[in-house]
């Protein structure tokens, strides 16, 4: 029975006065902030008001870098005992919860996603992420490739916009534990918790050039990705792009690890918990406005529940909130980028145009900012190019089943395989389910979870190798037997 | 006996379980080291390697789901018939090699020695890649090593036996299915090592046996659309980068090796990780 009593949620806005942006930032190079030569603005998504000037790295300042993080290499960190190199991770991990609000408010910020999920997701991960590395540092003989690892040297980190602390967390955590230096690029819409974190590095006092930033473009991706000075390349972004990657290296001998994209099923057998597997859907795709790499973003529905399924879906979802991502109370906020609310729009037309029934749910967009409504797409057939196309927007796709062979089938219909979820009450189809998908995560009555003890990476063309857990550290490492 | 016309062997390639000729009808020649001529084994084409990767497709898929037991137990099988052939193959290794007697007789010893250390394998690549993951949070969360699907190699010229052994065997013990290239210069062990397959309950498609031109073969591998791994440990050093890069179109997983060692069965191995909630 709908009530009649209007619960309207006042606004809650997060204090933004924890953060100072400065006008303009340089390069972090051999632990000292250097001034850049050109700039551009990055931009608050959600007002898209000016937050401050990036340095656009070039070829000088890469060399640089480099050259920093290998004297820092060569004189100081691979020298240093694991159990001291460990101490700085602690340090590291400590002082990002003690300033995790700060992260959080200008993740906010300078990505539009909500203040909810960067303050109790984003900013706690990747302070747990250093805590779990730091204790490996002392411990890689028991890594699992033998009592004579060793680091690689240099490694290019390149990382994406969507979780732009995260991402760093991931790549620089397990490279440092594991004894190299890094030269780290965040992506040119999200650069400013990386410098931030730039900062944290000093107060922790790690060596100078241990840990180098440089701001830019993808322009800066292929000077870092093609310097010959680098002996690592990992790289989180699109498959695209991967592909380009692993070209440019493929005559060298750098190391290569990519997380690309995903075209993630979630499939809801007949038998799932329907009001649970709906949050799970809910949160599989509009978690972080779809810019998630393992987003559920394609709904695969047994046939007998999908009326019920999709009436209660549009009905979670018309209880959505978007809007003001420092609002504490919201849970979609803004696209990142004009760009990329293009691409999300060309997509979605395409949908419309290949004869997909679009629906979206009922919110008003701000008049200010790059916004989208959560919106499913039914009717779909899976050739249809939102059904195979990564969208990394709030848009669902859905498609429907008979047998579960055909759900499974449906699923693996794809070049990526970076996750898939499966909901069901029944154990044995969980476990046959777990089996059969081509996914490097699988998540069975749950979705979007992560964890540092947690492999995460994909099969297929979602890329090269694990992050997390010991398998995500051995990509630090010279592994045994092959080269 | 020596007025005996003897019975040669016509040396053709395995695939999905059969012994066809190149459907290109194409051949090229085996001599000794003394320049005797010893055979005509095929020259494989670009058809056959395709119909080599849909037999290894259609096979994955079975193979994958057998229990570690039973890959053990066929990969057991394969050095027991190989051991019961021991006579043929140094024979045939002696005969387009330059390798004496006894250096023949230790490559055949090694490649069953090998084979049983391979099958040992099966049911404990687990216990070596795999997890359980204390997340924090009320999950459960595991990480199992699984196959990839369809892996190429070539194999290396020299040791002709052992090296094809080396690259067939860690690719299939953990559930890939194979399309392998032989020694060019020496194929003949190779050719007859199919024969071996063919009778210890190995399902047909599983290991799927080429001969022929390296220059030629291996560039097709490379950039084969529904090839998932490729083990250039036959390849010079100079041609790897350009198989690499030849391999990006669809991330192929490309690696060359030194040694025989466990890492040489994970690199073709995906993790998968599992979540699942716990709670009443």
């Amino acid at each position: 029975m709908e009530t009649q009593v209007n619960f309207d949620y006042a606004p809650a806005p997060e204090s933004r006065a924890t953060v100072s942006i400065k006008p303009k930032y340089g390069h972090f190079i051999g632990g000292k902030f250097v001034a850049g030569s050109k700039h551009f603005p990055t931009i608050n998504p959600a007002t898209e008001e000016v937050l401050s000037q990036v340095a656009l790295a070039g070829k000088a300042d890469v060399d640089a870098a480099v050259k920093a993080a290998r004297k820092a290499y060569t004189t100081i960190w691979s020298k240093m005992s694991g159990r001291e190199r460990g101490k700085y991770l602690f340090r590291i991990a400590r002082i990002m919860q003690e300033r995790s609000r700060e992260f959080a408010v200008l993740e906010t910020l300078d990505n539009g996603k909500p203040i909810r999920e960067s303050r109790d997701v984003d900013v706690p991960l990747a302070a747990a992420h250093f805590f779990y590395h730091a204790g490996w540092a002392d411990k890689l003989e028991f890594a699992g490739l033998g009592t004579s690892t060793k680091p690689h040297g240099v490694a290019g980190q390149i990382i994406p916009w969507n979780f732009p602390l995260l991402m760093l967390a991931w790549k620089v955590a397990p490279a440092l534990a594991a004894g190299n230096t890094v030269v780290l690029k965040p992506a040119e819409s999200t650069s400013l918790t990386a410098l931030l974190f730039a900062e944290l590095c000093q107060q922790a006092e790690l060596p100078a050039g241990v840990v180098n930033i440089v701001t830019g473009d993808g322009s800066t991706g292929a000077l870092i990705v093609n310097h010959p000075g680098i002996d690592k390349i990992a790289f989180t972004g699109s498959t695209e792009v991967g592909k380009i990657i692993a070209r440019a290296v493929a005559p060298t001998h750098k190391s290569v690890t990519l997380e690309l994209g995903g075209k993630a099923a979630n499939i809801i057998f007949e038998d799932a918990a329907i009001d649970e597997a709906i949050e799970g859907i809910v949160n599989g795709i509009f978690f972080n406005q779809g810019h998630v790499c393992c987003a559920g973003s394609r709904l695969i529905l047994q046939e007998s529940i999908a009326d019920e399924v999709l009436e209660k879906l549009k009905k979670r979802m018309s209880k959505i909130r978007l809007g003001d991502p420092m609002d504490k109370n919201t849970d979609l906020g803004a696209i990142n980028s004009k760009e990329q609310l293009l691409k999300i729009r060309e997509l979605s037309a395409s949908g419309d145009a290949e004869g997909a029934q679009r629906w979206s749910a009922p919110c008003d967009l701000p008049t200010k900012g790059f916004w989208f409504p959560p919106t499913i797409f039914t009717g779909i057939t899976q050739s249809h190019r939102i059904a195979r196309e990564e969208i990394f927007g709030p848009v669902l796709s859905v498609l429907t089943f008979r047998t579960p062979q055909e759900g499974i089938d449906k699923a693996n219909n794809t070049p990526f395989g970076l996750s898939a979820g499966v909901w069901s009450e029944k154990g044995s189809r969980i476990l046959w389910a777990s089996q059969q998908l081509r996914a490097g995560v699988v998540w069975a009555n749950t979705f979007n979870k992560f964890d540092p003890t947690s492999p995460f990476g994909g099969y297929k063309e979602s890329g090269w190798g694990r992050e997390g857990g010991r398998h995500g550290l051995s990509a630090y490492l010279k592994g045994v037997g092959h080269e | 006996m020596s007025n005996r016309i003897d019975i040669k062997k016509t040396y053709k390639l395995f695939i999905n379980g059969a012994f066809p000729r190149s459907e290109s009808g194409r051949t090229y020649e085996i001599k000794n080291t003394k320049g005797v001529f010893i055979a005509n084994p095929c020259l494989a084409s670009r058809k056959d390697l395709k119909d080599a990767v849909v037999a290894a497709r259609a096979a994955h898929s079975g193979w994958n789901k057998a229990s570690a037991y039973n890959k053990g137990q066929i990969l057991y099988r394969i050095a027991e018939m190989l051991e019961g052939r021991r006579a043929q193959f140094v024979d045939e290794i002696i005969s387009v090699t330059a390798l004496t007697k006894s250096k023949a007789e230790k490559e055949v010893t090694d490649s069953i020695d090998r084979l049983v250390w391979y099958a040992g394998w099966s049911d404990k690549l687990s216990s070596l890649s795999g997890a359980l993951n204390p997340v924090a949070g009320p999950y459960y969360n595991f990480t199992v090593p699984e196959s990839m699907g369809v892996i190429a190699a070539i194999a290396p010229e020299t040791p002709s036996l052992l090296g094809l052994i080396d690259a067939i065997a860690p690719i299939i013990v953990g559930g890939n299915t194979v399309v392998v290239l032989a020694s060019t210069k020496a194929p003949l062990s190779a050719m007859s090592f199919a024969e071996v397959l063919a009778t210890s309950d190995l399902p047909a498609g599983v290991i799927n046996i080429l001969s022929g031109k390296k220059d030629e073969i291996a560039p097709w591998m490379a950039s084969h659309m529904d090839i998932d791994g490729f083990d250039i440990s036959g390849v010079g050093a100079k041609s790897q980068g350009a198989l690499r890069v030849g391999g990006a179109e669809n991330l192929k997983r490309i690696f060359s090796f030194k040694s025989a060692d466990p890492g040489r069965i994970l690199a073709f191995l995906e993790n998968k990780t599992v979540w699942h909630p716990i709670g009443l």
